[in-house]
């Protein structure tokens, strides 16, 4: 089975949030940047087909040279391969256009990505490139099992989750459940040095264009400072909850 | 050339979300000086729509469709879309409707925004604001192609009312071929949902051990809410993965947020942060939390959480 990781390349949960030439871009100054976490729990789900099922894993990333250290690291955690698609896009549907492109040279059987990203937050490039790619897709998924080309998945949903049954060529949306948290790896040193040697591919992207334009970013309005109640005055609480806030 | 909203139900009952959707629906179609076409899967009475701004329901009735199916929901839409002649659909933010947005989009070449906050601000071009970096700023997108689909996050427009009247039509697409198919479904029909819930009772590691939830549960039950935890209460296995809210679990945009015994990490505040008003009961008066809670208490849960409950009990029973 080839499998193909994408991994996106954002802020760390901790960054500050600023905005430069006008509040247009992202300020990324000082801000540290990491595997997308929902990416991270498919990369070790991925690694899991790999030793278990003997799959070939290679990780993907749109965008410019930063994001090497990034893919470096999936290398180290074990990945056999990585591919970086040489543009900064504009949007999900332009990352997804690259991908696909990626997926049909490729020619993988699963790709995991996660469920949405935490920079942006689109969640749109999975259901984008499943679609793209006419492979089966599931987001949200919190489980995945392979055997030959049959795949069971759980996703979560409103209120509770949800067992389907699907096929490769399949594409999913993963999130934390797919691995647990202690499943997680960080990158020894063995990895480290291993991942030196592992091909990073730079390919050129297809020149797919964005659908939608970033005009400015806004930080939100700065926030009251919070009411204290004594804690022997919960009747406030409760007063202030249903006549100042009207919540309850 | 009217708006399209895809008006989702679960059960055949219109979901609060999906009136959301609608709402939002009618004031982009005001701005544009069209109408609204809601489409309905599987749903009972469509004439609700009515007063949340939709002029004509194309209502399908399809036992194919009973069970959930992201590629056949989308192709239905799409059709609607395409035989309504609408150029902007409008879905919520529902996880099966998230699910959908994007392969949708791919069908209609429409560029799509995703956790809208706000009517546009202006339709040509058309500009929306969306939440950004887990909910820490905003971004205006305008979104290019001549097809949109918006994504409408929960609670952020809120629900309008409007007298109007919704015609109903049925409406017959015909469905793809499905590779995805719904074995099971395990949801807890008796519990407020994290993702429909307008209150959400949430603690964390403070609360010591899973044995302590029972005033948890309780005072969720007597508020109508859903329970929720920090990451390390469900990492720790004292509760289901399924309530673990913030970043890297469930988003939460309630209207009302009580945290207890939570810290009030980043990570944790990022992904609660929609919610409208926030309320922390912490012994820990350097808690994080404090600084983006709107009410407090510095307290022992343990002394707080049981006399909160018998205080709110007395206090539903009078205004009941
Ligand atoms: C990549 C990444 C993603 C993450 N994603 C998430 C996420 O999605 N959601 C999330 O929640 N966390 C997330 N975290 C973890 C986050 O950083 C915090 O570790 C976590 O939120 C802390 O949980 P807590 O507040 O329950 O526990 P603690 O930080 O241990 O806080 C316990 C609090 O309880 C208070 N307390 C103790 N006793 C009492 C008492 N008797 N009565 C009242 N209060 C009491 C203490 O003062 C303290 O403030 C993430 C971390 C990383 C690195
Ligand atoms: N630039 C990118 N390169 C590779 N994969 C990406 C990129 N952007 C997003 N993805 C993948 O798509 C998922 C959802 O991202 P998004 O649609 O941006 O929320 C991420 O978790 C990644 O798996």
């Amino acid at each position: 089975m080839k499998i193909l990781v994408c991994i996106s390349h954002v802020p760390d949960t901790t960054s500050k949030i600023n905005f430069t030439d006008g509040d247009t871009k992202f300020d990324t100054n000082g801000v540290q940047f990491v595997i997308n976490p929902n990416d991270e729990f498919g990369l070790t789900r991925a690694m899991w087909f790999k030793e278990k099922q003997g799959a070939n894993v290679t990780v993907v990333n749109v965008g410019g040279p930063e994001t090497e250290p990034t893919l470096r690291k999936a290398l180290a955690i074990g990945a056999d391969a990585a591919i970086r698609v040489n543009t900064e896009a504009k949007d999900g549907f332009q990352v997804a256009k690259e991908l696909a492109n990626v997926v049909n040279e490729g020619g993988y059987d699963l790709v995991i990505a996660g469920r949405e990203s935490i920079d942006y937050n689109g969640g749109m490039v999975p259901g984008m490139l499943a679609a793209l790619t006419n492979a089966n897709f599931v987001t949200n998924c919190i489980s995945l099992e392979v055997d030959g080309t049959n795949a069971t998945a759980m996703r979560e949903i409103d209120g509770g989750k949800e067992t389907v049954s699907t096929s490769l060529p399949l594409v999913i949306g993963g999130q934390k459940g797919l691995v647990e948290e202690s499943d997680l790896r960080i990158p020894n040193m063995r990895g480290i040095m291993m991942a030196r040697q592992k091909p990073l591919s730079v390919v050129e992207p297809v020149n797919a264009s964005a659908e939608t334009s970033s005009v400015k970013f806004e930080k939100p309005a700065p926030k009251g400072a919070v009411t204290l109640v004594d804690a022997d005055n919960i009747d406030e609480l409760i007063s202030l909850l249903h006549n100042e806030a009207k919540v309850i | 050339m009217s708006v399209l909203v895809y008006t989702e139900s679960e059960q055949g009952k219109f979901k609060k979300t999906a009136l959301e959707a609608a709402s939002y629906a009618k004031a982009v179609a005001d701005q544009m000086g069209t109408t609204v076409t809601a489409v309905a899967i599987n749903a009972n009475d469509t004439s609700e729509l009515g007063n949340y701004g939709v002029d004509k329901v194309l209502k399908i009735t399809n036992d194919d469709l009973a069970s959930f199916n992201a590629n056949a929901y989308a192709s239905s839409i799409e059709q609607a879309a395409k035989q309504e002649d609408a150029k902007v659909v409008i879905v919520s933010s529902s996880a099966d409707s998230k699910y959908i947005a994007p392969i949708l989009a791919i069908g209609l070449n429409a560029g799509y925004a995703s956790n809208v906050v706000d009517a546009p601000s202006s339709t040509t071009p058309f500009t929306v604001k969306r939440t950004a970096f887990t909910n820490k700023a905003f971004n205006m997108t305008t979104i290019d192609t001549d097809a949109k689909v918006v994504g409408v996050s929960k609670n952020a427009f809120g629900l309008v009312e409007s007298n109007g009247n919704a015609t109903t039509e049925d409406f017959s697409p015909s469905l793809p071929a499905s590779g995805v198919k719904v074995e099971s479904v395990d949801r807890a029909t008796d519990k407020v949902t994290i993702a429909d819930a307008e209150i959400v009772v949430s603690a964390g590691r403070g609360l010591k051990g899973p044995e302590n939830w029972g005033m948890i549960e309780e005072l969720a039950d007597v508020l109508g809410a859903a329970t929720a935890c920090s990451k390390p209460v469900s990492d720790l296995g004292w509760r289901p993965h399924g309530e673990h809210v913030g970043q890297t679990g469930k988003p939460v945009a309630s209207n009302l947020y009580i945290a207890i015994g939570i810290s009030g990490a980043i990570q944790h505040l990022a992904g609660i942060n929609a919610s409208k008003v926030k309320v922390v009961i912490n012994t820990d008066p350097e808690a994080p939390f404090f600084k983006a809670a709107d009410y407090g208490i510095v307290g022992d849960a343990f002394e707080v959480v049981p006399t909160l409950i018998e205080k709110l009990k007395a206090f539903k029973a009078q205004n009941a």
